[in-house]
């Protein structure tokens, strides 16, 4: 027959000689291999202490931004949550008050924000919409819970420390993303 | 009055040389079962548990514990005092043969001689086969009493496979008793000690020796009474909690108990190699050093029969019966016919 590729080979049919059929030689050719084996790298990272450092362009769990000055950068536009595929997103808008200046960039502001980490496919859309780089994917994924609850994070969960009170948390928490 | 002249200092002898070596053989056991994971993980480039403890050394004992909490689970169906009974035989039986291995020297401390031997009876190798073809009532009486059709099949595959092996064994032990005459097993290590290792005159009796050693053991790839794809779980199915326990940890005796069967017969038993422990003369702890020394060939030979498991798969059941009656016992008898002339010849 014809064979495509010259890297077929054909199959060996011939009858086992009796020495074949004490398996002998052939175990001791696969004991070989495992023996080879022990001496190996293992392919395991022992996670708690070790951990396994992700791609500049992973897409983890969000952080709500802040500017320079530590104010929030979302303005609850809700591009974000129309982007979202998995429809994660909700949030409540709120206006800014007299002396809240320090505390929101614009004057509107989002009260509450919310995402489903459970439904989040962290495909990076709302990063994408959002005109006030307000939303990020950061390096960091989300930890295991015993509820679903647990799962719907807030925006304590998701902002991030303030650059002039907490600039290591801020660092930390931004990661090797390059961020406006 | 002279029929009660017990020597009391015997019995005391005897009873504490009873508890350690049971208690050696258990804890050896447990750690096999350590030992098992561990090699099973580096074959195949993991880590194994290494959580509990340093290196995952309390391992076993987690696993023991968890064992005891178990619920224990009687079906309403099995035969009750024999489903009771069959993890008791296999681990009694597991035990047992460690009696007549001579596991050291003679010793002397508080001015007696002790032999680090339980009973060296004159039948000692007999004594080894009667107790590990009994090993086979743990498997059938476990597997029967269960009520549950896969166990029962687990049982008779046990049974049967245990019989057939049994066979080439005892026709290499033959060809080895032929070299050594004499069934006693301090005598068997005595030669070795003062001359050469019987695998020296007996390679192809030790090979098949071994082979059978793997299947007596139901060690993979003879590994068929538990075939969890075919059988579900074999002959423990219906066993939970410690019952369950005691069959996989008289497995690991029985390796164990084989491993240091094997080295007493074949590779010089607790003799040191390269080492003339006359020359040291009559100190202590040459005794705990040969016991150290029997202690890392049956070891050996533990890490042989993990090694094995994780490298080959099982074999078929007939392939199994081919190979037992078909190759092993012609070269047990090639063997022996071999040994048998050229034992005339020389003599």
């Amino acid at each position: 027959m014809q064979t495509l590729t010259n890297r077929s080979k054909p199959v060996n049919r011939k009858p086992m000689t009796w020495l074949e059929k004490l398996y002998v030689w052939n175990i001791a050719k696969g004991m070989a291999v495992t023996f080879i084996h022990i001496f190996k790298r293992k392919a395991t990272i022992s996670y708690p202490e070790q951990k396994r450092s992700f791609s500049k362009v992973f897409r983890g769990l969000h952080i709500l931004n802040r500017d320079e000055e530590g104010r929030e950068r979302c303005t609850a536009c809700g591009l974000c949550a129309v982007a979202c595929p998995a429809e994660a997103i909700t949030m409540e808008a709120a206006e800014r008050q007299k002396g809240e200046e320090h505390l929101y960039r614009e004057e509107k502001y989002a009260a509450k924000y919310e995402i489903n980490m459970l439904r989040c496919i962290f495909c990076g859309l709302c990063e994408e919409a959002c005109p006030k780089d307000a939303i990020y994917l950061s390096q960091t994924f989300a930890p295991a819970n015993y509820g679903r609850a647990g799962f719907i994070y807030g925006k304590e969960n998701l902002l991030i420390p303030n650059p002039k009170e907490d600039p290591e948390g801020f660092n930390k928490a931004r990661g090797e993303r390059v961020m406006s | 009055m002279h029929l009660l002249a017990i020597d009391w200092f015997l019995l005391i002898e005897k009873a504490i040389l009873i508890l350690l070596i049971v208690t050696v053989c258990l804890v050896t056991a447990m750690y096999a079962t350590w030992g098992e994971r561990k090699v099973a993980a580096i074959i195949q480039d993991r880590r194994g548990p290494n959580r509990a403890g340093p290196f995952g050394l309390f391992q076993p004992l987690a696993d023991g514990l968890k064992l005891f909490m178990k619920e224990e689970i009687i079906p309403n169906a099995s035969v009750k005092f024999l489903f009771v009974l069959g993890p008791g035989i296999a681990m009694v039986t597991a035990l047992m043969t460690s009696a007549v291995i001579p596991w050291g020297g003679t010793i002397h401390i508080f001015g007696r001689d002790i032999a680090l031997q339980i009973a060296d009876i004159n039948v000692g190798i007999l004594f080894v086969f009667a107790i590990v073809s009994m090993g086979v009532y743990g498997i059938m009486i476990g597997g029967w009493a269960s009520n549950n059709k896969f166990s029962l099949l687990a049982a008779i595959r046990g049974a049967s496979q245990m019989i057939s092996y049994e066979l080439p064994m005892g026709l290499a032990l033959i060809s080895l008793l032929m070299v050594t005459g004499s069934v006693r097993l301090g005598v068997f290590v005595d030669q070795q000690v003062n001359g050469v290792w019987n695998v020296v005159y007996q390679p192809l009796g030790f090979f098949i020796f071994f082979i059978c050693a793997l299947a007596e053991c139901n060690r993979t790839p003879f590994d068929l009474p538990e075939a969890e794809n075919e059988l579900n779980f074999g002959y423990h199915q219906e066993y939970s909690s410690m019952k369950l326990g005691f069959y996989l940890f008289a497995e690991y005796i029985n390796m164990f108990i084989s491993g240091v069967v094997m080295s007493t017969l074949y590779f010089g038993g607790y003799d040191i190699p390269f080492v003339n422990e006359a020359a040291f003369g009559d100190v202590w702890w040459i005794g705990a050093l040969e016991f150290l020394a029997l202690m890392a060939k049956g070891l050996i030979f533990v890490f042989i029969f993990m090694w094995i498991r994780w490298t080959i798969p099982r074999f078929r059941y007939d392939q199994l019966m081919d190979l037992g009656w078909k190759k092993l016992v012609p070269l047990a008898l090639l063997n022996m016919l071999i040994t048998a002339v050229v034992v005339l010849w020389r003599n």
